[in-house]
């Protein structure tokens, strides 16, 4: 076991952790640490793009955008945090044109701006253009720029070093962050980080389904160490179905092809979302679009022999229009179906994609232990936190403005927090639970396999917690992930080296998902109400009396080592928009 | 548009439906130095259906026959750069290859990409291509207070360096290149790649700077025109055009006033290979010989005793990484 000591510790490389690096090594000295090589991180899968209300292209202004992403969110986003993000985002995207960002340009030069879902103008009006790109691979670019901006301030890097626990000790009746316990994948070596501030930005948890967007190491890793340690988690039921995923796979064709024009159309080749949102049409916002796909696909209005997905149509628009804006999922396209986007259909289906909850923090990007205390030296930014700006349903756009306005912010109040305070001192033994938890991996002879537990379990959520959910489905799921927990304990792995062991961290990851899929599932089945991306059958409309409130989700632990998941709530925080229901 | 043409789309859906599973043989190059020092070959058979992707197959050889087999993978659709490998002796995302495009009748060979060491299977040691990357400069410099606002740039500007933009550093190009092979202090495609996306970006000034960089001994000089690099790039980048440009950028910038500033020649044309300028360029190296080195020179010192295991240039990200 190695001791470090930094002022500051950063888990995760992302856009979030290389934003919050550039700001927080400049002012106190920092590590990042990170599962992946930076540039390996999933922000580099985004394609759309950014949304700030620079009025480039046509009248805009940042009050019209803090509407839209609280009418997005159906009212759950905390005002004043989208408020922040929406004003914010103005000097994020300038920024990163400063640091290099090569957006795409204007006849005049400027940033040019395209539409994207749920983004209007006027409260509603018409849409609007707000959203900053590159082509169609925005998160590529916004991924290379902050790690070349990393480059060049000298941030100090600790790639494929997995972070597996938080290090939280009582100090004058308060609970403040001592640090972190990582394992360097080339070695099995564990290490202890101890810091006076560590933030957390190691993304998303989307792995859970089957038919994701997601990466397959986007695990949940962050949220699963924090919760684990008696944390809470927020609005964990809020998971965001992208309506256009490749067919079977998943993989992600940005809102930006509808931006551009494209129609989503059934098998007798209508424009259906004429139907479900008769202004924004197939640019309604994703929950919408998404439910819209899957009642023409229940209604026998589905493709292919199985009427299992619906087609997004671009064939109506010029091939340089195409070959200019979205060259990458028109090569998805070719490469991953075999089809040519200029004059076929493409075949796609709902994916999961994006986390709306995950580790409560207030704006600074401080960690809630519960509705108002803070956890000293303990930040949280990107999609595995939950500030919460994005409420019951992310707008596109948002989450690249998310990880920049708030990874920014968390830099430079976790370098400042550092500059200010002292080292907590580190626990008694504290790698111990990584320890404990790798030997029983390695050690262990049981009989189940990490492949078949992780299938079921992503089966399952597929089938019972996705678009449409019901309190029958989401018990069964309940049930099911109770199983595989059980069973969990009896997984084994076949690597027993200590170089390289990616079986090994297969297992771990496999159980901060399990963890995490229980309580996804036990705060779907208390939410009594359908609100933007948890949509429940049985009860159809949001009820605002009852649950116009966030979860709080905390694990509980009985005298007898079980666990379990305790549920709260915390009030919403609004300042401008009453809620109105929501149509597009 | 009444009804769509469906042919093509409708002909994908049926052969998806149908699902044909067909048994394939992975040849996979393991190693692993906790158990031999010796690599070998091992062969696994695989039911796996012909639209999957190369990565799918080494996912169900993992999960369903032997745990240890060992590589680096995330994304899983050609974006984050990490699982380049050599696919039937060819360098290729894992990911982004269907087993029905490589022949799959007979056995499928995998390894680790060349000219990295292999630390097991198919992971390689990728600090030497980082830190070559690191070594160009591969950031925007500017001077002069800040603008307000955005900078400014053209379309045909921002144009002009959009294809290096698209690199995801999966060193595919890099570890193709037989000189590296056989100097690995060469900087290798990758790199200039990433030079040449800020040497032709109009906003930036520190061109020069990276020319003189790229005008080392181990710098873009070395390139053989080979086009191993091109053909190797999942992202479609024109590699060998790319580095051809810079060396086109270096002859010119000679003859150029503005030393010391931010290259502003024509913007110099593709030249193919074995014509004009490769020639030229071959035998620049004695032409420019005794330039005046440039104090970022330090930064090839610094880079070779990294790889030796030593420090690195200070006011550069420091990777603390495997080994
Ligand atoms: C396909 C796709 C397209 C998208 N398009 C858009 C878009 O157009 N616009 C938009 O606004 N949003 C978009 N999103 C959402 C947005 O890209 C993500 O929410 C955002 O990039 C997340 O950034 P992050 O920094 O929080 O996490 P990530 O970029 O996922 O980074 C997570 C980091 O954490 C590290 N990490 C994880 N676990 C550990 C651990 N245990 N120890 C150490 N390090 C760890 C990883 O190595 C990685 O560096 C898209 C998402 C997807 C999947
Ligand atoms: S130029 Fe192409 S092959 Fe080389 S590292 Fe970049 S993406 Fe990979
Ligand atoms: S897994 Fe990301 S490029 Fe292949």
């Amino acid at each position: 076991m190695k001791i470090h000591k930094y002022d500051t510790v950063i888990v995760g490389a992302g856009g979030a952790g290389m934003r919050a690096a550039i700001e927080s090594t400049k002012r106190s000295r920092t590590a990042v640490l990170t599962k992946l090589y930076p540039t390996r991180s999933h922000t580099g899968a985004a394609q759309g793009g950014m949304a700030a209300a620079l009025a480039n292209v046509e009248e805009d202004n940042w009050e019209w955008h803090t509407f839209d992403t609280v009418k997005g969110g159906d009212y759950l986003v905390d005002q004043d945090a989208a408020e922040i993000l929406a004003k914010e985002a103005i000097d994020a995207v300038l920024d990163l044109e400063k640091m290099g960002l090569p957006f795409n340009r204007t006849p005049d030069g400027t940033i040019d701006q395209r539409r994207f879902g749920g983004h209007s103008r006027n409260h509603g009006e018409a849409p609007v253009r707000r959203s900053c790109y590159a082509a169609d691979r925005t998160g590529h670019m916004i991924l290379q720029t902050l790690y070349q901006n990393c480059v060049k301030e000298g941030v100090e890097f600790f790639n494929e070093f997995y972070v597996l626990d938080q290090l939280l000790v009582e100090e004058d009746g308060v609970k403040k962050s001592a640090g972190v316990v990582a394992y360097e994948l080339a070695t099995g070596e564990i290490h202890v980080f101890q810091a006076k501030s560590v933030i957390y930005a190691s993304g998303g948890t989307g792995k859970f389904f089957k038919v994701t967007s997601n990466a397959h190491t986007l695990t949940g890793d962050g949220q699963a160490a924090c919760y684990r340690r008696g944390l809470p988690l927020e609005d964990m039921e809020f998971f965001q179905f992208h309506p256009t995923g490749i067919w079977r796979m998943g993989i992600l064709l940005t809102e930006g092809a509808r931006g551009e024009g494209g129609i989503l159309r059934n098998k007798d080749g209508e424009r259906f979302m004429e139907k479900y949102a008769p202004v924004m049409k197939d640019l309604a916002s994703r929950d919408v679009v998404s439910r819209s796909i899957y009642t023409e696909i229940r209604e026998g209005r589905g493709c292919g022999p199985a009427g299992d997905h619906v087609y997004l149509d671009l064939t109506h628009l010029p091939p340089e229009q195409l070959d200019a804006k979205l060259p990458d999922i028109t090569e998805f396209a070719r490469t991953y179906l075999g089809i040519e986007p200029y004059t076929d259909p493409i075949p796609i289906q709902p994916t999961a994609h994006y986390a709306m909850g995950g580790i409560p923090t207030n704006v600074e990007g401080e960690v809630l232990a519960d509705n108002t205390t803070v956890v000293p030296g303990l930040y949280a930014a990107g999609e595995v936190a939950c500030v919460s700006v994005h409420g019951a349903n992310r707008l596109g756009t948002n989450s690249l403005l998310d990880i920049n306005v708030f990874g920014k912010r968390s830099g430079i109040a976790a370098a400042k927090y550092a500059q200010e305070n002292d080292y907590v001192e580190l626990p008694e033994n504290p790698a111990q639970q990584v320890v404990d938890l790798v030997e029983h991996l390695r050690n262990s002879t049981g009989k189940e396999r990490v492949a078949d537990l992780r299938l079921e379990l992503q089966e399952t959520m597929d089938a019972c917690v996705m678009v449409f959910r019901t309190e029958q489905t989401i018990k069964t799921a309940v049930e099911k992930i109770a199983e595989l927990r059980e069973r969990y304990k009896n997984v084994s792995v076949q690597d027993k080296g200590k170089r390289f062991n990616t079986d090994l961290l297969e297992a771990i990851e496999l159980g901060n998902l399990l963890d995490l899929a229980e309580v996804m599932a036990v705060s779907a089945l208390a939410r009594k109400e359908s609100r933007g991306g948890h949509y429940r059958e049985d009860y159809p409309n949001r009820d605002d009396v009852n649950f116009m409130r966030h979860t709080m989700a905390y694990r509980e632990v009985g005298a007898d080592g079980s666990d379990s998941v305790r549920l709260d709530y915390k009030p919403v925080v609004t300042t401008r928009y009453q809620p109105m229901e929501r149509k597009y | 548009m009444a009804t769509p043409t469906l042919s093509k789309t409708d002909k994908m859906e049926e052969a998806a439906a149908a699902s044909p599973y067909i048994t394939v043989t992975f040849r996979i190059r393991r190693f692993n130095p906790e158990i031999s020092d010796e690599a070998q070959w091992q062969d696994f058979q695989i039911e796996i259906d012909p639209k999957e992707r190369v990565l799918d197959g080494l996912h169900k050889i993992k999960w369903d026959l032997d745990g240890t087999l060992t590589f680096r993978r995330s994304c899983a659709h050609g974006i984050c750069g990490s699982d380049a490998m050599r696919i039937n002796g060819k360098n290729r995302l894992a990911c982004k290859t269907l087993i029905k495009d490589i022949n799959p009748e007979k056995p499928i060979t995998v390894e680790a990409i060349k000219g990295l060491t292999v630390m097991k299977d198919l992971v390689v040691d990728m600090e030497p291509f980082f830190q070559a990357y690191r070594d160009v400069m591969p950031f925007l410099v500017t001077k002069g207070n800040e603008p307000t606002r955005e900078r400014l740039q053209s379309a045909e500007d921002r144009e002009r360096f959009d294809d290096t933009t698209k690199c995801i550093l999966c060193a595919a190009c890099t570890s193709s290149c037989p000189v590296f092979w056989n100097d690995g202090q060469y900087f290798g495609p990758a790199a200039i790649v990433n030079a040449h996306r800020f040497i032709f970006d109009s906003r930036d000034e520190a061109g020069e700077q990276r020319l003189e960089i790229l005008n080392d001994k181990d710098g873009v000089w070395r390139c053989r025109t080979t086009f191993n690099c091109t053909d190797a790039c999942p992202r479609g980048i024109e590699v060998t055009k790319a580095i051809q440009e810079v060396k086109r950028a270096l002859i010119t910038r000679r003859f150029c006033p503005l030393r010391g500033r931010r290259y502003e020649g024509p913007a110099p044309e593709c030249v193919f290979r074995g014509g004009a300028l490769a020639r030229s360029g071959e035998h620049a190296p004695s032409v420019i010989a005794d330039r005046r080195r440039s104090p970022l020179h330090a930064g090839r010192a610094g880079r070779a005793r990294r790889r030796m295991g030593g420090g690195t240039r200070p006011g550069f990200a420091v990777e603390r990484s495997s080994a």
